[in-house]
């Protein structure tokens, strides 16, 4: 089920009359049968998104449609949506087969058959021998398995999940969002999921959406998004560790960082945002380079310099080199950057500049 | 020897309030199941022990029949009546947005107002000549009723009354209650396309259980022991106008009143206590198998 989201806006006011814009003119195609990460820091406006997919919150402007379908003022019952909350909303007084056997006597299919259902969708996501648990007696993980079977058994149009991970420990985490991976795989059901840990996001989606302040800042897949960023916000947000970002100078189509040439665009003269990649550093003897190591992290398969900005000693910045490398601390280096590795952004509206 | 210390610190702490309740409650407790088995009980002296005469002397009384059958209307009508239309005001209350303060403050008046000020109003209302409800049923041409001239119609007051006068903190426990329901509940069901009436029974009503439980059995014990309800509404005679003694709404707390009124005569404050001892088994009785049930159906 493709679903497209037309001019969506959200305002919230409160009491004394503020309005707040949650969502605003958002416009998203989403492919039918694909894992969308709704990606954004809190408050962007990605869980208002989809609790308007959902119907749960009316737009004040802008339509969704579900394949050809306007659901824009359909009730949530009607849509044929499943969701999973952020605490999954798990009955509980009910065990784990009441809970995923409720949706299904709300429409009234017949017992035998709600059994079976119920089971079979116990058995997909790998609690098919907990069904006579109270949810109380599940650990995270576990009931996070019991709200997905819930909102799939019904074989809804579309799944929503809201930040499906944020309630379980790393491991698990790690665990879970594979599986949520495979049961969307397995179902080939349309997934919207919201998430503000872009990790999570680039991991498991096929395309990601990334939002900031209500607005739409780029979609596509994670890789592309992680390599084409259009503008500041998307490439300060994905990457672990973060993207550098450093004061530079435009000067005769050549990228300038305190006075040395490090590579080449086609901008026009002038004071820019020059982002480099913590991966986008070449250890090199020629390199334009020349900069003091402060810190040597060893994480095993890699090594991150910490390194002062010249001129400025409060800031650090962080480089990813090989584990090979063998750098002390203190020990100067000289590099060169990755010309895929490094973005030039427009100070004032943040656009990327080729 | 750390343990030692605090277990003496703990009971120092408590010292106080136990010293009270020895007092207040547990010497008087003691009290009257000994003064139950006094014989000739008058002024501070007895002649002996009896050891049931005192239970048989309180279900002879001519009126213990009636007390026993006014009680037990009481519980057994007004509570179950009263727990749900409680329940039903509560969950309508929290469904509206506007007015929603001003009506919880109105059904909370009655719980602030004294039960013998309530029943002389109610008194009124339920006049033959000046009353309100008279006047109602004048409107759509109905004769007027005699409220609280006879036994049945009386029993009928009574009871519209007390559960009138009870709901007001039923309301404000399940109004509570229904307010710490996690809201995303109320959502999911949405999403899952359940009925009205199921989000009632099989989400509100369980979620609620614990407070339905509480309220349930505290209006028991409460009902069993009603008696300035009755006071309020027929006076301290507590007998309908004009009626004949066997069309009294005497109850066992009344009787137990009325006992104790003829302490002057040997005996009485003893029978005062042993009437009071078989309600106070009854009640136990009564609260055991009500937390008994609950337990099966409560969810915690």
């Amino acid at each position: 089920m493709e679903i497209k989201l037309q001019d969506l806006t959200k305002i919230f006011q409160a009491k004394d009359k503020t309005e707040t814009v949650a969502v605003k003119s958002l416009d998203i195609t989403i492919p039918s049968g694909k894992l969308i990460g709704l990606l954004g820091p809190s408050g962007c406006g990605k869980s208002t998104t989809l609790y308007m997919i959902a119907g749960l919150l009316k737009p004040n402007n802008g339509r969704i449609f579900f394949g050809d379908e306007d659901v824009t003022d359909m009730a949530p019952e009607d849509r044929g949506i499943g969701l999973v909350f952020q605490n999954y909303a798990l009955y509980p007084h009910m065990s784990v087969q009441q809970n995923i056997m409720f949706p299904l006597e709300n429409i009234k299919v017949p017992k035998d058959e709600a059994l079976v259902r119920a089971q079979e969708m116990a058995d997909l996501v790998g609690i098919g021998d907990l069904m006579s648990r109270k949810p109380k007696q599940l650990s995270g993980g576990q009931q996070q398995r019991v709200a997905i079977a819930r909102a799939l058994v019904k074989k809804p149009r579309v799944l929503l999940l809201d930040e499906p991970l944020s309630n379980l420990d790393a491991r698990l985490r790690l665990q879970t969002r594979e599986e949520i991976k495979r049961i969307q795989r397995e179902t080939g059901i349309t997934t919207i999921f919201v998430t503000h840990d872009q990790e999570e996001a680039m991991s498991i989606s096929d395309q990601i959406v990334l939002m900031e302040l209500g607005e739409k800042r780029q979609i596509g897949e994670p890789q592309d998004v992680y390599d084409f960023p259009n503008n500041l916000f998307v490439a300060r947000f994905l990457g672990t560790p973060p993207i550098n970002m450093y004061d530079g100078v435009i000067s005769k189509k050549k990228i300038l960082l305190n006075g040395k040439a490090i590579g080449t665009t086609k901008g026009a003269d002038g004071e820019v945002f020059v982002g480099i990649r913590p991966e986008g550093y070449i250890i090199d003897k020629d390199g334009p380079l020349e900069l003091t190591v402060y810190m040597v992290e060893t994480i095993g398969r890699d090594t991150a310099l910490i390194i002062k900005v010249p001129n400025n000693d409060n800031k650090t910045f962080r480089v990813i080199v090989d584990a090979s490398e063998r750098i002390k601390p203190g020990e100067i280096v000289k590099m060169k950057i990755k010309p895929k590795k490094m973005f030039v952004f427009n100070k004032e509206t943040g656009e990327l500049i080729n | 020897m750390l343990e030692k210390q605090s277990n003496v610190k703990a009971w120092l702490y408590l010292l106080p309030a136990l010293a009270l309740l020895s007092v207040f409650t547990f010497y008087p407790l003691f009290n009257a199941f000994l003064l139950a088995f006094l014989k000739d009980y008058v002024y501070g002296s007895a002649t002996g022990f009896v050891f049931m005469d005192n239970f048989k002397n309180v279900i002879a009384d001519p009126n213990f029949n009636q007390a026993v059958k006014n009680t037990s209307i009481i519980v057994f009508v007004s509570v179950p009546i009263s727990v749900t239309v409680a329940l039903m005001i509560s969950v309508l209350l929290n469904s509206i947005k506007k007015f929603q303060g001003l009506l919880q403050t109105i059904f909370f008046l009655p719980y602030v107002t004294n039960a013998i000020a309530i029943g002389m109003a109610f008194a009124f209302l339920f006049n033959y000549e000046y009353g309100l409800l008279n006047l109602m049923l004048s409107w759509v041409m109905i004769d007027a009723i005699d409220w609280l001239g006879s036994w049945e119609t009386g029993m009928v007051s009574l009871l519209i009354y007390t559960v009138w006068g009870g709901l007001a903190f039923k309301i404000m426990v399940f109004l509570s209650g229904l307010q710490s329901i996690d809201k995303q509940y109320y959502d999911a069901a949405r999403v899952d396309s359940t009925p009205k009436y199921r989000v009632f029974t099989r989400i509100t009503v369980p979620l609620l259980s614990p407070m339905i439980a509480y309220i349930t059995i505290t209006s028991f014990i409460g009902s069993f022991k009603a008696y300035r309800t009755i006071v309020g509404l027929f006076g301290p005679t507590v007998l309908p106008a004009g009626t004949l003694p066997d069309e009294s709404f005497i109850t066992i707390v009344g009787l137990i009143y009325e006992s104790l009124s003829k302490s002057d005569t040997p005996g009485m404050v003893s029978e005062a206590a042993a009437a009071s001892i078989l309600l106070f088994i009854t009640t136990l009785a009564f609260t055991i198998v009500n937390m008994w049930v609950s337990k099966k159906r409560v969810h915690f």
